[in-house]
């Protein structure tokens, strides 16, 4: 854990820390200073300072958005597309590189005391909101503040929790004035943070949007309507300039913000379209410049546009949740059974034959690309497809089942093609080796929620992605009351491991005890770890590929001149 | 009439007043709370919402303070999902957009539906008739969702004529293909009902009596046959009329015109209740309004209907 810190603590003075490789090493700090001086603005011919490549004069960014986002308001915010445009409006603490390393945002560095239990951020001095006001820890202040107090009543009040913020839970419950939140403002550029446990990763969660700051005028002033383009303060590269519900949003470069010389890209549209497919011909015709690939024709995309059809993996996994509670079907209960299970599923299958956009085939919960994780070897991931499938039938006969197992389970998911393909698969692997039935049973959205939230199933399609790149984003879900442990799995050896694993300097051999007890009582069935597909115009670079939680933030980009 | 017309609009209130009850009744009932999400929250956190969105009160207190807030302050409440708005202001900006490309394509499927379907009743039989029928079939087996993306890689990908969605405004290009795609199946419907309705009409005693006297084709169809063979046709019209002004998910979906069609559906999806609620009242609205003008066009149309 100490590497995130480190990243921070190389002493690369503010007029070099524009450029990416400036972070790296000042070593070439001269070449930075030059650099510095002409990368005001693009105009013809001129070249990309860290790279070399001549620039487009085009720098704009157009790309497609699944639905309409239920918020611009950092505070409130809990999807995904919503956090992207976030990410270009306001600026955190920190922020992520391409890699996912933790990088100077509004705090040029923080220190750590009290045995990971309290955080100062120094703030920059230069930093400004879109009109003109200093950005202070007070904006900090008041924004998580915000976060927590039952009036705002954010969905996401939960994830200061989650970050062990000094009395969070108590005032989110109604006990404690949000005043007595564990945050203060030592001065205008002193940010204290006390958390109520030590955690060696809390500078990872202020990524998040529900750690931007939020200029407190702007909200008293003008209520729920502030995040209009009209009304809207902000702190990041980019300022919203346009926003029409479900048509697009757009936004355009903020020459307030303090690092405004090294962005390239001038304008980033959203264009809301719901059909995947209708998406591609959009992105086909140059209408967009980026797209998600359409389920199932990853293959046939890489193929036709090897530089613009991208697989990569982001920090999420797939799985059939177990009911492990009395309401579940009474064979469950039989660790031997779940394991058949388990077992029985051929992961290549799904990944290879079925899903086909490059998924990884999962027999542990978290995510292999997570950030000091190493994939522990579980009981039954080094065995060959022939060999689990062997031993599922062992199981099951150990189990007291013989070849017609009488076993009937009920599978549930939420409609949709690929659940339904995988589920469906599933159900005929079981069928044929194991002698189970499975009942398969789809729900639309809310319906799903509710059942799998009253244990109403025997198995259940789940899904679960990181907040933080750290293995306990994951692992904690399998703790006993867990709100996201939907199969109600519980084992006072996990509960324990990850309790102790917080304090830990290298928390891995915690983790992958923990991975070792899910796989041999098979809390749940792994099905597979995501791969994020999508179809990016070739002239597009910068793209963080490499970031796992696909944070991507539009300064970073910029536009070739075409080939 | 007038006191038919005002006797209609008081009988409305009553009737609009009980599809605001049974349709909130009705979606609280379904499962799933608007707070349901992949991440189950705390309860706590659970709590703060449905307290801020007065939730926890008791049901029949939910359906009084929404009413009331309707009657005294014209607020039709926030949108649980997109939480920077009101549901008014949803509506008033998606309503304009749905009204602009609705009735574009209620005018063209009624001029072009009404037009083919008086050439294939009159030369019943020929190859007009054939050629007529045959365009309202195929446009009818057509679906929208079908035609909508057959028109983009038609006009957008290969000829890169029109602008693949989006609405900017209401202008031309942006108009187009929604329009097209949601006036084929109700121009097909209503050929169809014309056809048969002036079959029908063709064949009555008034028009043989008419065409025993001699008088001219022209006068024949526009002003003795038209007028009567229109009464099932604008029956089909009032529903209809009012199912196409506020939107079509289809077309909002893949067209990005941001009309409340779509938002209505992703509302129920995601038990949005003021958001249904808002939509509900507004097509319910407009289905008492307009099915009175049907009525009033009824007494037009046909002498002999008095009120």
């Amino acid at each position: 854990m100490s590497r995130l810190s480190d990243s921070l603590a190389i002493p690369c003075d503010v007029q070099f820390m524009k450029y990416p490789h400036c972070r790296m090493s000042c070593a070439i700090a001269a070449a930075c200073l030059v650099i510095g001086i002409t990368a005001t603005g693009v105009f013809a011919g001129s070249l990309h300072p860290e790279t070399g490549e001549e620039l487009s004069e085009n720098q704009t960014f157009v790309y497609r958005l699944l639905d309409e986002v239920p918020t611009l308001d950092p505070q409130l915010n809990q999807d995904s597309e919503g956090f992207d445009i976030l990410r270009d409006l306001f600026e955190g603490l920190l922020n992520q590189d391409a890699d996912g390393n933790l990088v100077p945002g509004v705090a040029e560095r923080f220190e750590i005391s009290d045995g990971n239990r309290t955080y100062t951020f120094l703030l920059r001095q230069e930093a400004r909101w879109s009109n003109g006001d200093p950005v202070t820890a007070h904006d900090f202040v008041y924004a998580w503040r915000r976060a927590v107090d039952p009036a705002t009543a954010s969905p996401y009040a939960w994830y200061v929790e989650l970050a062990m913020i000094a009395n969070a839970a108590r005032i989110i419950a109604g006990e404690l004035s949000a005043d007595e939140l564990g945050v203060v403002a030592v001065d205008d550029h002193t940010l204290e943070v006390r958390l109520d446990q030590p955690l060696p990763h809390f500078p990872a969660m202020t990524t998040y949007a529900t750690f931007f700051p939020a200029h407190r005028a702007t909200i008293e002033r003008f209520g729920a309507a502030w995040t209009r383009p009209e009304n809207i303060v902000s702190n990041g590269a980019y300022v919203l300039t346009e926003h029409v519900p479900k048509e697009y949003h757009m936004r355009e470069r903020n020459t307030r913000y303090w690092n405004n010389d090294a962005t390239l890209i001038e304008r980033v549209t959203g264009k809301v379209i719901n059909d995947e497919n209708l998406a591609l011909t959009r992105y086909l015709a140059g209408e967009i410049d980026r797209t998600a690939v359409p389920s199932g024709q990853y293959p046939d995309l890489a193929a036709r546009y090897p530089d613009e059809a991208t697989s990569v993996p982001i920090l999420c996994s797939y799985y059939f949740a177990i009911n492990h509670t009395d309401s579940a079907h009474p064979a469950l209960s039989d660790r031997r059974v779940r394991q058949a299970l388990s077992y029985a599923l051929d992961r290549d299958i799904i990944v290879n034959s079925v899903l086909k956009d490059g998924q990884y085939p999962a027999y542990n919960f978290t995510h292999w690309a997570t950030a000091g994780f190493k994939v522990p070897q579980t009981d039954y991931s080094r065995l060959s497809q022939s060999e689990r499938d062997t031993r599922a039938r062992e199981l099951m006969q150990q189990a007291g089942y013989g070849e017609d197992s009488g076993i009937s389970l009920k599978l549930v998911y939420n409609t949709s093609e690929s659940h339904k393909l995988v589920a469906t698969v599933a159900a005929q692997m079981w069928k044929q080796k194991l002698g189970i039935e499975t009942e398969l049973s789809n729900y639309e959205w809310k319906t799903y929620l509710s059942i799998r939230s009253t244990q109403e199933f025997d198995l259940a399609r789940a899904g679960w992605c990181g907040d933080y790149n750290e293995a306990s984003t994951f692992l904690d879900v399998m703790t006993s009351g867990n709100s996201a442990n939907s199969g109600r799995f519980s084992n006072p050896e996990v509960d324990r491991l990850m309790q102790d694993a917080r304090m830990q300097e290298d928390p891995q051999s915690h983790y992958e005890r923990v991975e070792a007890i899910l796989a041999r009582d098979m809390a749940i069935i792994p099905v597979y770890h995501y791969s994020s597909v999508f179809m990016l115009k070739p002239d597009i670079r910068g793209w963080p590929y490499r970031n796992v939680q696909k944070m991507w933030y539009a300064k970073d980009l910029y536009r070739i001149k075409g080939q | 009439m007038v006191a038919y017309i005002l006797r209609r609009l008081l009988v409305g209130i009553p009737t609009l007043l009980a599809l605001v009850v049974f349709s909130y009744l009705i979606i609280v009932a379904a499962p799933g709370s608007p707070f349901l999400g992949e991440r189950s929250l705390p309860p706590e956190v659970l709590a703060n919402m449905e307290a801020r969105y007065g939730l926890d009160q008791p049901i029949l207190r939910q359906v009084m303070n929404y009413v009331w807030g309707i009657i005294t302050e014209f607020d039709f409440g926030p949108s649980f999902s997109y939480k920077d708005r009101t549901v008014t202001e949803i509506i008033a900006q998606g309503f304009p957009i749905t009204l602009t490309y609705g009735f574009l394509a209620f005018l063209i499927s009624v001029a072009v539906g009404v037009t083919l379907g008086v050439i294939a009743a009159v030369r019943q039989n020929s190859w007009y008739d054939y050629l007529a029928v045959g365009i309202s079939i195929g446009a009818q087996v057509l679906p929208n969702f079908v035609m909508a993306p057959i028109l983009v890689l038609v006009f957008t990908l290969w000829l890169g004529w029109l602008p693949g969605g989006g609405w900017q405004g209401g202008q031309l290009p942006y108009l187009i293909m929604p329009v097209i795609a949601l006036s084929t199946s109700f121009m097909a419907s209503i050929a169809r009902i014309t056809r048969s309705s002036m079959l029908e009409v063709l064949g009555t005693d008034f028009i043989l009596t008419a065409r025993a006297k001699g008088i001219g084709f022209r006068r024949l169809i526009f002003r003795h046959a038209l007028k009567p063979a229109m009464l099932p046709v604008v029956s089909y019209l009032g529903p209809t009329f009012v199912g196409m002004i506020t939107g079509s998910v289809v077309i909002d979906m893949y067209f990005s015109t941001g009309g409340i069609g779509q938002f209505f559906v992703n509302a129920a999806i995601n038990r949005d209740y003021p958001l249904v609620m808002g939509i509900t009242i507004l097509t319910g609205f407009l289905t008492i309004a307009f099915n009175l003008v049907v009525d009033v066009i009824y007494a037009w149309i046909d002498p002999r209907i008095r009120y």
